[in-house]
């Protein structure tokens, strides 16, 4: 019997430290077999974030940073300047990239940064316990929205992916889920064309992955999906905004 | 014939392989881990098709995947 599915060479052989069914875990597992297939590993830097998965230093079997809260983009600008041999990428959350850091991200992309970014939009702040983040849906229920996200006084969630599409600067822009394994194969596919995207030099590349928090959705694993699949997609449909091919 | 075998150790009970796997042979044991969280087994392994679908939605990178010819 041959191997089908096995554990990523681009991933260390530590536990992860995510709540059960946190789709962080999912997305860290794609970007590891994108490096092991297009062969990346050995020249690979990770820019981590802050949140959740502030310790994906321990995660991806790559050299790497951990940036002040929104400054990945920042950090990887200046490591892909001064290393333009190595692949850089960023992996950040909601609140990290459309919050504090939303003016790095837009910079990195309007200056077309040949950086890949891991947008990991999970509509909260999970580290913080459960915060209402700039991508938390109207009528969401956060630690600081407890009545529901309300537009009156709280604005709109910003759709990142459609703003950073309208940027000249911006190569590949798409966003994704992972809440069912068909969503799972063609997140990965996203992933890999946007890391081709900066082997082939032609600039910024992001894909935003709609992705679960159980623990601060106050729902199961399980139900999770359920949410992604019918709140979630409603709000920030599932696409390709810009590709390679029609940038600048 | 194929067949999955789960790093016990790493399951977190999620339960996401069992709601992945079109051939609903998977369960939750009856046993906790060291984690304490009931790890996820495979009830008939001779009807597993061998399509991983369990393994493309665990977070934790718990499954292998095995198939008969494939190199
Ligand atoms: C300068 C600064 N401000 C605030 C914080 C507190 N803080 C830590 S993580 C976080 C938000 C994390 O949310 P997100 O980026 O969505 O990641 P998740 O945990 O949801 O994956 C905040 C506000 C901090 N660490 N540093
Ligand atoms: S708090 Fe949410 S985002 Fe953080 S590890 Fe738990 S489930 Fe994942
Ligand atoms: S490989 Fe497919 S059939 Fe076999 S246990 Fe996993 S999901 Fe079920
Ligand atoms: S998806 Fe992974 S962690 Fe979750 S129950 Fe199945 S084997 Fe365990
Ligand atoms: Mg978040």
């Amino acid at each position: 019997m041959g191997v089908v599915f096995e554990r990523p060479k681009s991933l260390t052989q530590q536990k992860f430290h995510y709540c059960p069914g946190c789709h962080h875990g999912i997305i860290h597992r794609l970007v590891a077999e994108v490096l092991d297939e297009l062969g990346l590993q050995d020249r690979t830097i990770a820019i981590a974030s802050v949140g959740c998965s502030v310790f994906a230093y321990d995660y991806f079997d790559v050299d790497a940073i951990q940036a002040a809260h929104g400054r990945a983009p920042a950090v990887a600008t200046g490591v892909k300047r001064s290393r333009p041999e190595s692949i850089v990428f960023t992996y950040q959350g909601d609140g990290d990239l459309a919050s504090i850091g939303a003016a790095e991200i837009i910079h990195a992309a309007a200056r077309g940064e040949n950086i890949t970014v891991i947008f990991v939009n999970n509509a909260i702040y999970g580290m913080t316990g459960g915060q209402m983040a700039p991508t938390t849906l109207v009528g969401q229920e956060t630690t600081t929205s407890p009545q529901g996200r309300n537009p009156k006084n709280a604005g709109y969630p910003i759709r990142m992916s459609e703003m950073l599409a309208t940027l000249p600067g911006a190569s590949y822009i798409a966003r994704t889920s992972v809440h069912d394994p068909k969503h799972v194969r063609e997140t990965k596919k996203a992933i890999k064309e946007a890391f081709q995207v900066q082997v082939e030099g032609k600039g910024f590349s992001l894909v935003e992955v709609l992705s679960a928090c159980p623990t601060n959705w106050h729902m199961t694993p399980v139900e999770s999906l359920e949410w992604i699949k019918n709140e979630m997609i409603a709000y920030y449909p599932l696409g390709k905004f810009k590709s390679a091919e029609e940038a600048k | 014939m194929a067949k999955v075998s789960f790093r016990e150790e790493l399951c977190k009970g999620c339960e996401l392989c069992k709601q992945a796997c079109p051939k609903g042979i998977i369960e939750m044991g009856s046993h906790i881990n060291a984690m304490g969280y009931h790890p996820a087994q495979v009830t008939d392994m001779s009807k597993c098709i061998g399509c991983a679908f369990c393994a493309w939605m665990c977070p934790d990178v718990v499954i292998t995947v095995e198939k008969e010819g494939k190199a």
